[in-house]
Order: C-alpha cells, then structure tokens, then sequence
C-alpha cells in the first residue's frame, strides 16, 4: 500500500449493484427464513430443530446488518489541507511492551512532520522508559497521585490523566507498536475543518503478518466496507489507536458525563436514604435523645433534597444544602454534649477541697461548635451509614481519581463506548480509509485469542451496560450499526447448533429439517447465492476468508466473552484472561487453547464415518446424507484453521517498517 | 474498643480506648470509668496513644469520667494525644483542664 495516493470515492455503479444485491439479499434470506420456521422445522426433534433454526435467524439477521451496512458504504476522497496553526499532542501508549518498541514508536512520532508535541503515556511508571523518553526529546507522562488507591481504567485511564496535564487541540492515540507516518497528521487534521467531526479513524495494519496471515490479524473487512458503510450511517467508532480526536469533543464528553455520574449517584443516594436513616435511627437509639433528633433533622434533609432534586434544581445547590442541614443537625448534637460536658465541670469545680480555683473555664462558642460539628469531625459521622450516605449525596466523586474522565470507563475497550457516547452528543466521526500507521499483531495464538476475547468482552460489556437501541441523542442508522457489531459476537452460540445438526443426522438420524429435498434447495439456494455475491462484490480484493474462518472457528472464545460479560456486568465477576504458555517453557505446538475445536473436529470426522456405513445400509437417504457431508466438510474446512494456528510461529526477527 | 488495665497499681485504672472515640464507644468509656472507680481505682488514666479520633461525645465521656473519679477523691488524667485529639482539647480549651502527659508513666509519676 504505497502512501499519498489520492483516495478515491466508490463510484457511483458499484454503489448501485451493491444496493441491488442488498435488496435481493433481505429478500431472499426472507423468503427462506419463512419457510424455515413456517414449514420445516421439524418439531417431531424440537430440541434440535428450534436451536438450529435460531442460528440460521442468528446468520440472516447478521447478513442484513452487513447489507445494512454496505448501503452507505462511503470511501471518503483526500482530506481538505491541514489547518496549518492546529496543536497536536500525540500519545503513545504503553504498559509493559519492551522500551526499545516503544522508542521506535516515539521516534517515529517525533518526525511527524504536522507541529505536535510527542508523549509517551507509561502506565508501567519504568525508570528505564522515563530516561529514554527524556534523552530523545519526548514527553514523559505517568498516573498522577490522585490514582493511588482508586480505579485505575487501564488504558483509558492512562489516557484520562494525560488529558488532564496537555493542552494541545487535538490528539492522536497511538499503541505502542503503532508506528505512525510522518504524514499521519497532515493527511487527517483537514477533516477537523468541518466543527461537527470529533474523531478520525484510521486503519489498523500489521507489519510482521505474512500472506498466508494464519492468525488472521489484519482485518481487511473491517477496516474497508465495515467501517466505510458506517461511516456512511456517521456511525464509525474509535478503536483505540490511530485515531486523531478532538480535545474539545472528549472534554464534553467527560463534563457530560461527570454530571450524569453524580446525578445519579445522588438521585440513587437520597433514594436509599430512607432506610438509612431508619438503620442510623436502630443504632443511634442508645446514643440518647439529642441523637435521635439529630437523625429526625437528616431524615427532614433528605426530604426536602429529594424534593428539590424533582423540581430539578442545580445539584450542586441541592448537595450543598443538604450538607449544610446534616451539619446542623450534627450541630444540636455538639451542643447537646458541650452542654453536659459544662455541667460536668461546675459539678466538679463544686467540689471541696480540690483547689482548681476556677481554672475550669472552657469556651465553647460558635468557632467551637462549628468546627466539632463539621463533616468531618461531627459526631454523626460516627454513624457509618449516615457518614456513607453524606459523602453519597456530593458532586466530588471521591472514589475516582479525576471527576472527569473524558474517556469512557465503563468497558475493557474504551474506545467503542467512547465513540458511541460522542455520536449520543452528535459528534460526527470520519472513517479515513488509508494506512498510516504500521503495528505488530499477536504473534502466537495464545496472545491473539487473549486480544480477541478481550475485544469481545469489550464490545459485550458496552451492550449490556449501554444497549445502543435505548441510547438518548442517536439516530437510527447509528442504533443499528453499533448493535450490528455487537450481534456479531453472539456468533458462538450459533456455531453449536451448526457444528451438531449434522452429527446428529449422520449419527443417529435425526433431521431438523422436515426436508432435504427440492423444497430446501428452492429456497436456500438463491440466498445462498445473492448473499455470497453481495460478500464478493463488498470484499473485493480483500482477503476475507480468514476472517470467516475465524469468526466460526473461534466459536469457544465468543461463548466465553458473552458468559463472562454478563458475569461481570450483572454479577460484578472477574473477566479472566487466556492463560498462555510462558515463553521459553512450551515451544510446541498449543493444542490446548483450541481443545474444544479439536474436539469438534473429531466428532465431525466420526459422524461423516457413521454417516457413510449408515447410508450404505440404507440407514439413510443419499439426499440427507450428501446434504450433511457437505455441511461438514465446510465445517471442517473452517475449523482446519486452529490446525495451522496452533502450530504458528511469528518469525524470529520481527522487521520493522517506517524510518 | 475500650481496653481496660489493672496491673499498674491497686488504685490505678489504664482505660485504653483503641480507634475512634466517637458517640459510639463513648457509653462505654463511661461504663468502664465508672466500673473502674467504684472498684476504687479512683486514679484513672486514659491513655490515647492508639485513639486517633475524638468527637464532642468521645469529649464528653472523658470529662464525665474526670467528674467521677474526682468525686471520689482520685483523679483522671490522658496521656499520649494524637494530633487530632489534641487539637479538639486545645479548641475547646479543655487542656487547661486535663492537663495532657506524654506517657502513661508519666500522668502516674507526677503525683
């Protein structure tokens, strides 16, 4: 891929034969979803027969979200001239990746030749990159001290705080292996000249990936038609590196999102409150009457907050007034003690024979009982629950480490749900579909399911915790482009139903289909045929058939994502990690991390056997049967992929391209 | 927590409140004074050195303490203050009432 060619729009032909082909594609997976579910489920084995035409509607609803798609598909022509006077900060960021691997990148970053400042964001805080960073000119960030002890976010965190600390207009992400092209800036800030764009994406391409790209690392798919037909709905997102973003965008973004925050933890605080203050009321009983009214004041507090909150006054005003109510009411308590603390002394001072001489003056005055009853000393604090209920109701967020965070946090891939959260704002986003940066892809299988299944916790996590079909300030077509990407990692499910109906014909017979006859071919046939033609037309010139593979092949990893998603979202558990091999300790191959695809494999070889002997005994029709073989070795062909996976090994040297 | 130990002397309490003296433990700083001087351990010392926190009910127990072991005839005095504790003592004047001691040998010696 040669630089500075002019980008060039998708003619207007091909634009119409793809709209055609889409057309013909809904239609035709119509007609045939139909008749499946009308006319051919076989519900005589219901338990098979349900299950696999749920994959079938799973597969032809994840085609009309790739027409839907494509509709738009958009190839954006060269970008207006960079605006010569724009500051750019540009970020690399990094963990634990080698400083040598960094460095290359920062170097590369430096020679951008668009006016910048370069930063290298270590979240590993390493001694040895801070000195390298300095002697080559570049800036140095780390988490500030307000990170220790609270949420750190990973790499949006790591983002956040650099946010905080830079000024520059725009900024552009880069991972630590994503050496940049001097050009990278010049050919994308032009966009910026239209004040609705927030975001520009570039693609993501790998440099240490052969032809033959086993792993299948590059995403040709996705980064072309997927991104350029969202692009076309203003739907495509961010993916955390090679983008360039509007500061101003993500700052309203965090201020946005700052007072959502605090909102709801107050609207979510005060409605709590009440059985609170009963709990505080229960505790404090034995603390005397002065307390209990004391409780009575915070319950009134509470009250009029929720009150004012539904009248939809200021937040700030509404927590401030409520403060200064539990400070009062922690107030009487003080006086209440300093009262029959001054008892106490004149008791004493009455005394005979101690001589004090009435030096038992105290002074209690305002000073005084404003400052015992303060928040942080007040007597009430002692109440735990009360304490927890006051710093609830406050718009500090002490229990993060910034009160904005301009990034989202609510995912292990922050930059989907970031650009999903721009779009609600009505951000416009730019897909700019040529190469200017050059990464390294995982180099073993272990590290690339472990990428991949934090992809898909990722996405999986932003829609469960912010389906985009209910999402305030989208459009339409946006709704759907981003259900479309989560749809796809629901894949895994559909894989078991299409990997066990036809061991279960061949083994034993059973059809979930009422018919293998001309009936199935009338209907499936030209679906097939529109929707692969619609795949050819889009992929053109693309390798896209590892990806295929890949998304049926991984059907283990997808099932994984969506189980520990929902764990973590709803049941707050760890998302877990691939455990791979140490290096140096296991260099052959690692047939464990595809042992249900082998399995699988096995069982299909099996099947096709007994499925063969049955038809030779005329256990079976040839009709059903030929139909099954077919089906797995397609199946066996997709899944041969791990074969070659498992045994992949990255070269030695890992050349690097750039200066 | 309110420790309580008798081993210095026979008329000696060392009430040891561990934490935070605040309207919650303050009853029983009171229940273990008082417990401590009608054994007649009227010379009570509340040594502080583990109680980090003091509000004006924590103030109050040790004052009502003082009241009662002066009318028994003994004396309650605190030793080792932490710097919040001091500072509440000094805000309100009461250290010129409860004179504070480094030590717990200290507040004993001095007699």
């Amino acid at each position: 891929m040669s630089r500075h060619r002019a980008l060039r729009v998708v003619s207007p032909a091909r634009r119409l034969l793809i709209r055609v082909l889409v057309v013909l594609t809904v239609l035709a997976g119509l007609d045939y979803l139909v008749w499946r579910w009308l006319e051919s489920v076989n519900w005589t084995h219901w338990w098979i027969a349900v299950p696999l035409a749920l994959a079938e509607t799973f597969s032809l609803v994840d085609a009309f979200f790739f027409g839907l798609t494509t509709w738009r598909i958009r190839q954006r022509a060269d970008a207006p001239p960079a605006p010569a006077d724009a500051t750019v900060d540009v970020f690399v960021t990094t963990y634990d990746e080698p400083v040598e691997l960094v460095m290359a990148t920062a170097r590369a970053a430096l020679a951008i030749r668009h006016p910048h400042r370069t930063w290298v964001l270590d979240d590993g805080d390493r001694e040895e990159m801070r000195t390298a960073a300095l002697q080559a000119g570049v800036g140095y960030l780390t988490r500030s001290a307000d990170w220790a002890g609270r949420p750190r976010h990973a790499k949006a965190g790591n983002l956040n705080n650099a946010l905080l600390v830079t000024e520059g207009e725009f900024l552009l992400v880069l991972d630590a292996d994503q050496v940049p092209s001097p050009d990278i800036l010049t050919r994308t800030l032009g966009w910026f000249d239209d004040p609705r764009v927030g975001l520009v994406q570039t693609p993501q391409w790998f440099s240490n990936v052969d032809d033959a790209d086993v792993l299948g690392s590059q995403a040709p798919l996705f980064y072309g038609p997927i991104q350029q037909g969202k692009d076309g709905w203003n739907a495509a997102y961010f993916c955390g590196s090679n983008a360039v973003v509007r500061r101003d965008a993500l700052m309203q973004l965090g201020i946005v999102g700052y007072v959502r925050d605090v909102e709801r933890g107050v609207t979510r605080a005060l409605r709590a409150a009440g059985s609170v203050v009963a709990g505080a009321r229960r505790e404090a009983a034995r603390h005397g009457p002065a307390v209990l009214a004391a409780l009575d004041s915070v319950d009134v507090a509470v009250h009029r907050a929720r009150t004012e909150l539904r009248a939809g006054q200021p937040v700030s005003e509404i927590t401030h007034r409520f403060q200064q109510r539990v400070d009062d009411a922690g107030r009487d308590v003080v006086s209440d003690d300093l009262a029959r603390l001054q008892a106490d002394l004149a008791e004493i001072e009455a005394l005979p024979s101690l001589g004090t001489g009435g030096a038992l003056a105290t002074r209690i005055d305002d000073v005084v009982l404003t400052t015992l009853a303060h928040r942080s000393w007040s007597p009430l604090g002692a109440l735990e629950s009360v304490k927890a209920l006051v710093a609830a109701v406050e718009v500090d967020r002490a229990d993060e480490a910034q009160p904005v965070m301009p990034l989202a946090t609510i995912s292990v891939t922050e930059d989907m749900a970031t650009a999903m959260r721009l779009h609600a704002l009505g951000w416009h986003t730019v897909y700019h579909h040529e190469v200017l940066a050059r990464g390294l892809a995982p180099e073993s299988l272990g590290a690339m399911l472990q990428q991949r299944l934090r992809w898909s916790q990722g996405t999986l996590q932003v829609m469960l915790k912010e389906n985009p079909l209910v999402q305030r300030g989208l459009s339409v077509g946006q709704r759907l482009m981003y259900l479309a990407t989560m749809w796809s990692y629901l894949a895994g499910f559909a894989a078991l139903a299409f990997l066990a109906a036809p061991v279960l014909y061949l083994v034993a017979g059973v059809q979930p289909v009422t018919s293998y006859g001309n009936a199935f071919w009338l209907h499936l046939l030209p679906y097939l045929v529109v929707s692969q033609v619609l795949f050819r037309v889009v992929g053109h010139g693309l390798r896209t058939w590892r990806g295929q593979q890949y998304s049926l092949a991984l059907f283990p990893l997808w099932i994984r994502a969506c189980v520990t998603a929902v764990g973590n979202v709803f049941f707050s558990r760890e998302l877990g990690f691939v455990v791979t091999p140490k290096a140096g300790t296991d260099r052959g191959p690692t047939w464990r991390l595809v042992r249900p695809q082998l399995v699988a494999m096995t069982v299909l070889v099996v099947a096709a056997a007994i499925g063969v002997v049955r038809l030779q005994h005329g256990l079976a029709t040839p009709q059903g049967t030929y139909v099954n073989l077919a089906w797995v070795a397609y199946d066996l062909t997709v899944l041969s992929i791990v074969l070659r996976a498992a045994r992949y090994r990255a070269p030695r040297v890992t050349e690097r391209t750039g200066s | 927590m309110i420790e309580l130990d008798t081993t210095q002397a026979a008329d000696v309490a060392v009430v040891r409140p561990l934490g935070r003296l605040t309207m919650v433990h303050a009853a029983d700083l009171r229940e273990v004074v008082s417990g401590a001087v009608q054994d007649g351990r009227t010379r009570v010392v509340v040594d502080l050195g583990d109680c980090e926190f003091m509000d004006s009910s924590g103030l109050g127990a040790v004052i009502g303490g003082l009241k009662q072991a002066r009318q028994a005839g003994g004396d309650l005095r605190i030793a080792g203050l932490q710097p919040q504790v001091m500072t509440v003592l000094q805000l309100t004047n009461l250290d010129r009432v409860l004179r504070p001691y480094g030590s717990v040998a200290e507040a004993l010696r001095d007699d």
